[in-house]
């Protein structure tokens, strides 16, 4: 659908610099955010191109006060963004329950750092329950994002925006600290790749001139009717299941064992599953890029004689979808690292030889 | 005949759900009245709390957000920013704005957004029954405090005047609404806030001492006098910058 023109340019970025230019190709117009590690580089380069885009940027007193930003500049119809790094994604997310309450289109980069508590800044997967189980208070969703390279981290920009507006719901890109840090050379698309004039806010607050008002609310006081809206939420979340699954899969149909990994640790996986199908090993890899919804459909063909390792830079999340996916069929094995570890591609072969 | 007064049109013809004798009735009205007379109905957001007037956009008829408890001036910081042509104020009770807000209370003064503020102080929580709020006076008896707030449960916060200190904020009045004379102060005062946005001027906060009479154990006419009598002496009325 979209009219792309590609061009040869290539530029040198890091995945969080990639993320921030790829919000504003994608008509974000504001960004609130408060520093911390190890995402300073979203914040720094929006200081600099939001307002040279003729967008808003500031910085927030808090991650909490940047939440709320978020939700009223969606309020008010702009294409708004935030980001942080877990522990600041923690204290947004009552803010976020808000968004989702409110029905509004809004996206929140998580660069995941080591935890719990302060942790460290080392990167880390250990935010996936959080994110793809809402996380703040409520029966709610937010859409899950997880880009596994710089150009994915540029190339997925749009599309948070546009499911943020098609489904009037928070979306989560969940990078981490490694994929956030690390340069690589991508390629830019050089036209605007938006259309905002695909999604209408005819509820968004503008003033009502010549219409009713309209009010941005997730309260619902009178009896019967939070029910009927979580309800009406709830069906808006099945669209969302049964449309919005994402995922790479390589050589899972011929591959007697299959890697399921996702982000900077899919990275990992991918270049050792090259490096042992070339030496004759029927490898394959599953590479979840929606982790909610998490996408099923690429473990429905799978046969029950395939073995499946995961493995992520947290003990188990990850693990609990894909055992849901998959059911009791299938021999499903583990290797977790956390708290900065990071499964090293010889923990991987051993993890494989004991499935 | 020549007509003197009709509805006010920024208000809905619709019931309350306030206490008998309770303040926000008179300061809703006084906001939808400015609205009207600025002439601004189609352009202003107001931004409702958490608290006792968090269904605030049942009464008013013009676009309005609500705001999670505490951030309404977060919201209205990016709504103004994003749509600085519309005329964006917040309306929000002592809990709200002096204690699980007073973070972002501070900052969006402190950055002189070009906003006006509608400060409900009745020295109570009125929504969750009655306990201390930052501004509950010494010795007043509340929920959380039986025995009448004492020292070390904090002293009234001043939030205003710690406000007027700041360098960006514009206009900080303390008004009352215990007589219709200091009704008619009030409404001036929101006036001044709402012109000074449209003026481009900046942070304008005004704050409304106001009865609580359910939760103060009061009739109406006790709590109008106890603000007069008492609570105005530890808040004094004026001009604060």
């Amino acid at each position: 659908m979209r009219q792309e023109k590609i061009t040869k340019e290539k530029v040198l970025m890091t995945g969080n610099e990639a993320m921030a230019r790829g919000a504003i190709e994608a008509g974000c117009s504001f960004y609130a955010g408060y520093p911390i590690t190890p995402q300073n580089e979203i914040p720094a380069y929006m200081a600099i191109q939001m307002p040279a885009s003729g967008g808003v940027f500031i910085q927030a007193e808090s991650e909490i006060a940047a939440i709320n930003m978020v939700f009223g500049a969606a309020a008010a119809g702009t294409r708004a963004m935030t980001s942080s790094s877990s522990p600041g994604v923690s204290l947004m997310q009552e803010g976020i329950s808000y968004i989702a309450g409110a029905a509004l289109p809004a996206v929140i980069l998580n660069v995941m750092r080591g935890g719990p508590g302060l942790g460290n800044i080392a990167p880390s997967q250990s935010d996936y329950f959080q994110a793809t189980r809402s996380g703040g208070h409520g029966d709610y969703r937010c859409i899950v994002l997880a880009p596994g390279s710089v150009q994915e981290a540029y190339d997925i920009m749009p599309i948070a925006f546009d499911l943020a507006d098609k489904y009037r719901n928070p979306v989560m890109v969940l990078s981490d600290g490694m994929l956030g840090q690390m340069m690589e050379p991508i390629q830019i698309t050089k036209s605007p790749r938006h259309q905002p004039a695909r999604y209408k806010k005819p509820w968004a607050l503008t003033g009502c001139r010549n219409r009713k008002p309209n009010v941005v609310k997730s309260f619902y006081i009178a009896e019967g009717e939070l029910e009927r809206w979580n309800l009406e939420l709830q069906k808006k979340y099945q669209a969302i299941e049964k449309n919005e699954q994402r995922l790479e899969s390589m050589f899972s149909h011929e591959a007697e064992t299959i890697i399921v990994s996702y982000g900077t640790m899919a990275r990992i996986a991918k270049s050792l599953v090259m490096k042992l199908r070339s030496r004759g090993k029927k490898i394959g890899l599953i590479r979840p890029i929606t982790l909610w919804p998490f996408p099923k459909k690429g473990f429905n063909s799978l046969k029950r004689n395939q073995k499946i390792l995961v493995v992520e830079m947290s003990y188990g999340q990850m693990l609990e979808d894909v055992r849901m996916a998959v059911g009791d069929k299938f021999k499903v094995g583990f290797l977790g690292r956390s708290g900065g570890g990071i499964p090293k591609e010889t923990e991987i072969v051993r993890a494989l030889e004991r499935l | 005949m020549e007509r003197t007064i009709s509805r006010t049109f920024s208000l809905k013809n619709v019931r309350t759900h306030y206490c008998p004798g309770c303040g926000h009735g008179i300061a809703h009205r006084l906001v939808a009245e400015v609205v009207d007379e600025l002439n601004i109905r189609d352009r202003v957001i107001g931004i409702a709390p958490v608290g006792c007037a968090v269904i605030a956009y049942d009464y008013w008829n013009f676009d309005c957000a609500e705001a999670a408890h505490g951030r309404a001036l977060a919201v209205a910081t990016a709504i103004k920013r994003v749509r600085p042509e519309n005329i964006v104020f917040t309306y929000q009770g002592d809990g709200d704005l002096a204690a699980i807000g007073t973070n972002e209370t501070i900052h969006a003064a402190n950055r002189g957004e070009n906003l006006t503020v509608l400060f409900i102080n009745n020295a109570i929580y009125g929504m969750t029954g009655g306990q201390m709020a930052p501004t509950t006076l010494i010795g007043q008896k509340t929920a959380t405090t039986p025995e009448g707030r004492d020292n070390h449960q904090g002293y009234p916060l001043k939030i205003s005047e710690m406000l007027g200190i700041l360098p960006a904020v514009k206009y900080v009045e303390r008004t009352a609404v215990y007589s219709p004379q200091q009704i008619m102060q009030t409404k001036q005062a929101i006036k001044q806030a709402f012109i000074n946005q449209l003026e481009n001027k900046g942070f304008s906060l005004v704050e409304i001492l106001s009865p609580c009479p359910t939760y103060w154990g009061m009739s109406a006419q006790e709590a109008m006098e106890w603000i007069r009598d008492v609570m105005s002496k530890e808040y004094p009325l004026g001009k604060i910058k």
